[in-house]
């Protein structure tokens, strides 16, 4: 177990490192998480629905399309120079290398998320800090199930012809019950109500990224061949 | 008598039998106090959504076996069964707005059970996208297969998280705890639509599993 760790580490470090060289996604994925909440700023009748029965939902989508973005990215380096078969051929379980793809898109969408977050708070005045510690609860719980599907998909997509619209095809339906969830217990929190109230979610999100975190750590070693 | 000659007999014969469903539904079934004769409707909208479902649980089944079994029949009984569903959801799809108009008043809600029903709609569309789009056709099956079991975990999930919202969906009249609530001649409709319409799927699932077999796979 130890050692399946330390490999998966090595390879989020791998991709991070290459991502924080580069910089090019991470920066794109910034930018675009500002224009879309700029996007949705405009795109709204603020007379007519109050910020605040708003935001969560702006907030949720936002997070959701960038999370995309980032991560078409994941496998996609690994396609020049034949770097995926190398990785194949590497003395590592590929549970192992689909931890390591995953952690790290963890990272890259943990940064989106809190970039996004402090350009919220700018944008809509929305007071996140007073429920900050159950707010990252929910960010987390949301995120990880997801985010695995997503790893576990883009694998696969890189593969197939049209590839950036592959991923959204196939992954949208699976954003559905975290981002119902994250919206309802962000909404709740917004309104000052305890996190008690939304137990059911939170059961709900646990029991979903329970579920996807291992099923897809069975299935990636079926997407990926030598 | 081949596969597909056997499935093409299926098929007729479900549907002489559906036509008699409609005999029954019209002329001998009675009319529904409240919901008056928008609620025939009912007879081919949830067996519809039944075969729908069956067919997403093969999906998932035949998606399972391929992975543990790597045989090829499996991968050509769950693509042939993700393009019958897809038709049973496209007549779910149909029909459930046509009743919901004249009842709820409006022809689509964000209710559970019809926020469900898209995503299958959906899912099926993407295993069937994804199929297409596979460029290596050794990759095909096992990327289906994935997406195919993916597709069946995601079904209670959806159901859940649109189930904590209020629902105007009539409630369970049949499957449920206690009795079923319909009346015994709405009820002996109900099950032998159910029934035709699984012999339906099972009719076309012969005919696309034949064509099939046939097809290379390039």
């Amino acid at each position: 177990m130890r050692e399946l760790l330390w490999h998966a580490w090595l390879i989020a470090r791998k991709d991070l490192r290459l991502e924080f060289r580069s910089r090019t996604a991470l920066a794109s994925a910034f930018v675009f998480t500002a224009l879309v909440l700029v996007v949705f700023e405009h795109g709204r009748d603020p007379t007519a629905v109050p910020t605040i029965d708003l935001a969560p939902s702006i907030l949720w989508v936002t997070f959701s399309f960038a999370a995309m973005l980032g991560l078409n990215r994941a496998f996609q380096a690994e396609l020049e120079n034949q770097a995926l078969d190398g990785l194949l051929l590497a003395p590592i379980s590929r549970t192992s290398l689909f931890w390591g793809k995953f952690g790290a898109n963890l990272v890259f969408v943990a940064l989106v998320q809190i970039v996004g977050v402090l350009l919220f708070i700018l944008f809509f005045n929305v007071p996140v800090w007073r429920v900050w510690l159950p707010f990252l609860l929910v960010c987390a719980l949301a995120t990880v199930g997801f985010i695995a599907v997503g790893t576990l998909f883009s694998a696969m997509v890189v593969k197939t012809r049209f590839a950036e619209l592959m991923l959204p095809v196939l992954l949208l339906p699976f954003l559905l019950p975290p981002l119902t969830a994250a919206v309802a217990v962000t909404v709740k929190l917004f309104a000052a109500r305890p996190l008690s109230e939304s137990a059911g979610w939170l059961r709900l999100l646990a029991g979903y990224d329970l579920a996807f975190v291992s099923l897809t750590t069975l299935l990636f070693p079926a997407t990926v061949t030598e | 008598m081949t596969l597909a000659q056997r499935g093409r007999w299926t098929t007729i014969g479900a549907l002489f039998l559906l036509a008699g469903i409609y005999v029954r539904a019209l002329r001998y079934t009675p009319v529904e106090v409240h919901q008056g004769l928008a609620q025939k409707i009912f007879y081919l909208h949830v067996p519809a959504a039944w075969s729908a479902m069956l067919s997403m649980g093969f999906v998932g089944l035949a998606s399972i076996l391929f992975l543990m079994l790597k045989d090829a029949r499996y991968d050509r009984f769950a693509a042939a069964s993700a393009e019958v569903g897809t038709v049973f959801c496209c007549v779910m799809l149909t029909t459930g707005p046509l009743w919901a108009r004249p009842v709820w008043g409006t022809w689509w809600t964000w209710d559970a059970r019809l926020t469900l029903t898209l995503m299958l709609f959906f899912l099926f569309i993407g295993y069937q996208v994804l199929r297409g789009a596979v460029t290596d056709p050794s990759l095909r099956p096992r990327y289906a297969a994935v997406v195919g079991i993916c597709g069946l975990i995601l079904l209670p999930f959806i159901h859940l998280s649109v189930y904590l919202f209020r629902t105007l969906h009539p409630m369970p009249i049949v499957l449920k705890p206690s009795a079923p609530s319909l009346p015994a001649p709405m009820l002996v409709t109900l099950l032998l639509s159910f029934g035709v319409f699984t012999l339906l799927y099972v009719g076309f699932v012969m005919q696309r599993y034949a064509l099939g077999e046939g097809a290379t796979d390039a």
